[in-house]
């Protein structure tokens, strides 16, 4: 029976895994393409299939995965296959109901918010090193936006002061390409680096299941497996985060949508190396940000942006909040019932947000829409849905997360105008 | 432990300035110098245009006329989207080597 139970709960580990580099996927591609969309330097399709092909090869061309999880925030002893589950969800959840808002948020700190959720909810506040989440975790979501949003900003007035006087369509023509190289630039570091994360999830659950021996590599079916799950994620293309970076913040012309790209790829190549690890997802929207503020005349809207960073604030108690309502109930029920029980609950709730995002979907054909601040409840669900969708749709743990974090927010935009000629300087 | 590793910080600030806004500008500047332009340095355009030249906000009024390059320009535009493309692929040699 123990034996049975212990293979149960490694597949179920290992197709959550795989689900969350999913979601991961999905969630992300507009860091990357969002812009090279907006600007219409790739049509939609085609840039969600560029950067699901970068992804996948990404994902291949390095394999120096780290097999730790959450590594300096939680205790390493504490971690056992029922906590890694339930983490999972949690950033799984979190992810889920961010992309129903069309907020870009980071993956990785999802999924950070749900082990320590759920190793609260194991083991009690001991199995945290809470200086480690505010080192690693907390004070960087500050930062990146900051650094990104001064590195694009220099970027796109330089470009903008140097460009003064070329004719528009030269410049357009010139600074397309430039976007799309960069934007793949970005969606490739994006497969090097989050991929591995699922692959090391798998492979400590396979070690620690006995599966495979301790120093054993990553199997190949591991590492494709993961690059197909980010890949396909990727392709399906979460358009609510797309239209949000690429129309939402800021109205861009190529010239922006290049100084952006470059300024995130550099930032996200040279903190890695520097060892000052940023999100993805904070310094992308970081950058298309600073390309407002770089360049003369357009506008930001600050607004929108600021329903973001309370987000990413809360992106932390929130999925551990799933994650360690998920770990009590996987507890309280016990053995392989407590296993199941949590991975239909996973599936039952990913429907219900499917399900909630369909009475306004977004996808590649609207995508492009104007962005309207006035009617921004019915272009984008968050007014409509958060009350019904919370409550008998998505359950009590996402109704409590998104009433407390997104809601408000929401409420103080609904005054702000779109401006009528964004296209200053162009 | 410090909440903030400053040397780091400051590190990933200015290293991206130096790349992050370095290679638009340049990949701009290349362009202006295939490209050339009729205002700013030159002054082509009519004396009615000249209040927009500061507000680069009235590209109409520019009479737009692109002659061939001189090998100057040319030169210089083959150097700035060399580095560029240097970058790039320097950026694409961390990626492979595993440096994140």
């Amino acid at each position: 029976m123990g034996a049975v139970t212990e293979t149960l709960l490694l597949a179920l580990v290992v197709v959550t895994a795989l689900a969350f580099d999913f979601t991961n996927g999905f969630h992300d591609t507009g860091n990357a393409m969002a812009t090279s969309i907006a600007t219409r330097a790739l049509k939609p399709r085609t840039a969600v299939a560029l950067s699901a092909v970068l992804n996948l090869v990404g994902a291949f061309l390095s394999l120096a995965v780290a097999a730790t999880i959450a590594k300096g925030i939680v205790d390493a002893g504490v971690i056992t296959l029922p906590v890694v589950l339930a983490g999972l969800v949690g950033g799984i959840v979190w992810n889920l109901i961010t992309w129903l808002f069309g907020i870009p948020s980071s993956s990785s700190h999802a999924l950070v918010g749900g082990m320590v959720g759920a190793v609260l909810a194991a083991v009690g506040t001991s199995g945290v090193l809470w200086e480690g989440v505010i080192a690693k975790v907390l004070v960087p979501a500050l930062i990146a936006p900051v650094v990104a949003i001064a590195v694009a900003g220099v970027g796109t007035w330089l470009v903008a002061r140097l460009t003064r006087g070329v004719p528009q369509d030269v410049t357009n023509r010139g600074f397309r390409w430039g976007q799309i190289g960069s934007a793949s630039l970005v969606s490739l570091a994006h497969g090097t680096n989050d991929a591995q994360k699922s692959m090391g999830i798998i492979l400590l659950a396979l070690i620690a299941g006995g599966a495979v021996p301790a120093d054993s590599g990553v199997p190949f079916w591991v590492i494709l497996s993961c690059a197909l799950a980010m890949a396909i994620g990727t392709y399906l293309g979460g358009w609510r985060v797309i239209r949000t970076l690429g129309k939402g913040l800021v109205e861009i012309d190529t010239r922006q949508g290049m100084a952006a790209e470059t300024s995130s790829a550099a930032v996200i190549l040279l903190s890695s190396h520097f060892g000052f690890s940023l999100s993805t997802t904070h310094v992308a929207t970081g950058s298309v940000l600073g390309s407002g503020v770089g360049m003369p005349g357009a506008k930001v809207r600050w607004s929108v942006a600021g329903r973001m960073f309370v987000a990413w604030m809360v992106t932390l108690p929130a999925a551990g909040l799933v994650g360690a309502l998920c770990h009590w109930l996987e507890s309280s029920i016990g053995g392989a019932a407590g296993t199941i029980a949590v991975f239909l609950l996973l599936i039952v709730v990913s429907a219900g947000i499917w399900v909630a995002s369909r009475r306004k979907p977004v996808d590649h054909t609207n995508v492009n829409e104007a962005w309207d601040e006035e009617k921004g409840a019915s272009v984008e669900p968050v007014a409509a849905t958060t009350g019904e969708a919370g409550g008998e749709r998505v359950g009590p743990v996402p109704a409590v997360a998104t009433a407390s974090s997104v809601a408000p927010a929401v409420g103080a935009v609904g005054t702000v105008s779109a401006p009528s000629n964004p296209k200053v300087g162009a | 432990m410090s909440f903030i590793e400053w040397g780091a910080l400051g590190q990933v600030l200015v290293a991206g300035l130096i790349v992050g806004a370095g290679i638009p500008a340049l990949f701009a500047l290349g362009l202006r110098l295939l490209a050339g332009t009729t205002s700013a340095d030159v002054p082509a355009a009519p004396p009615s245009a000249a209040r927009g030249a500061d507000a680069n906000d009235a590209p109409t009024s520019r009479v737009v006329a692109i002659p061939r390059p001189s090998p100057a320009r040319l030169a210089g535009a083959i150097a700035c989207m060399g580095v560029v493309v240097g970058a790039i692929a320097f950026g694409l040699v961390f990626l492979v080597s595993g440096g994140h």
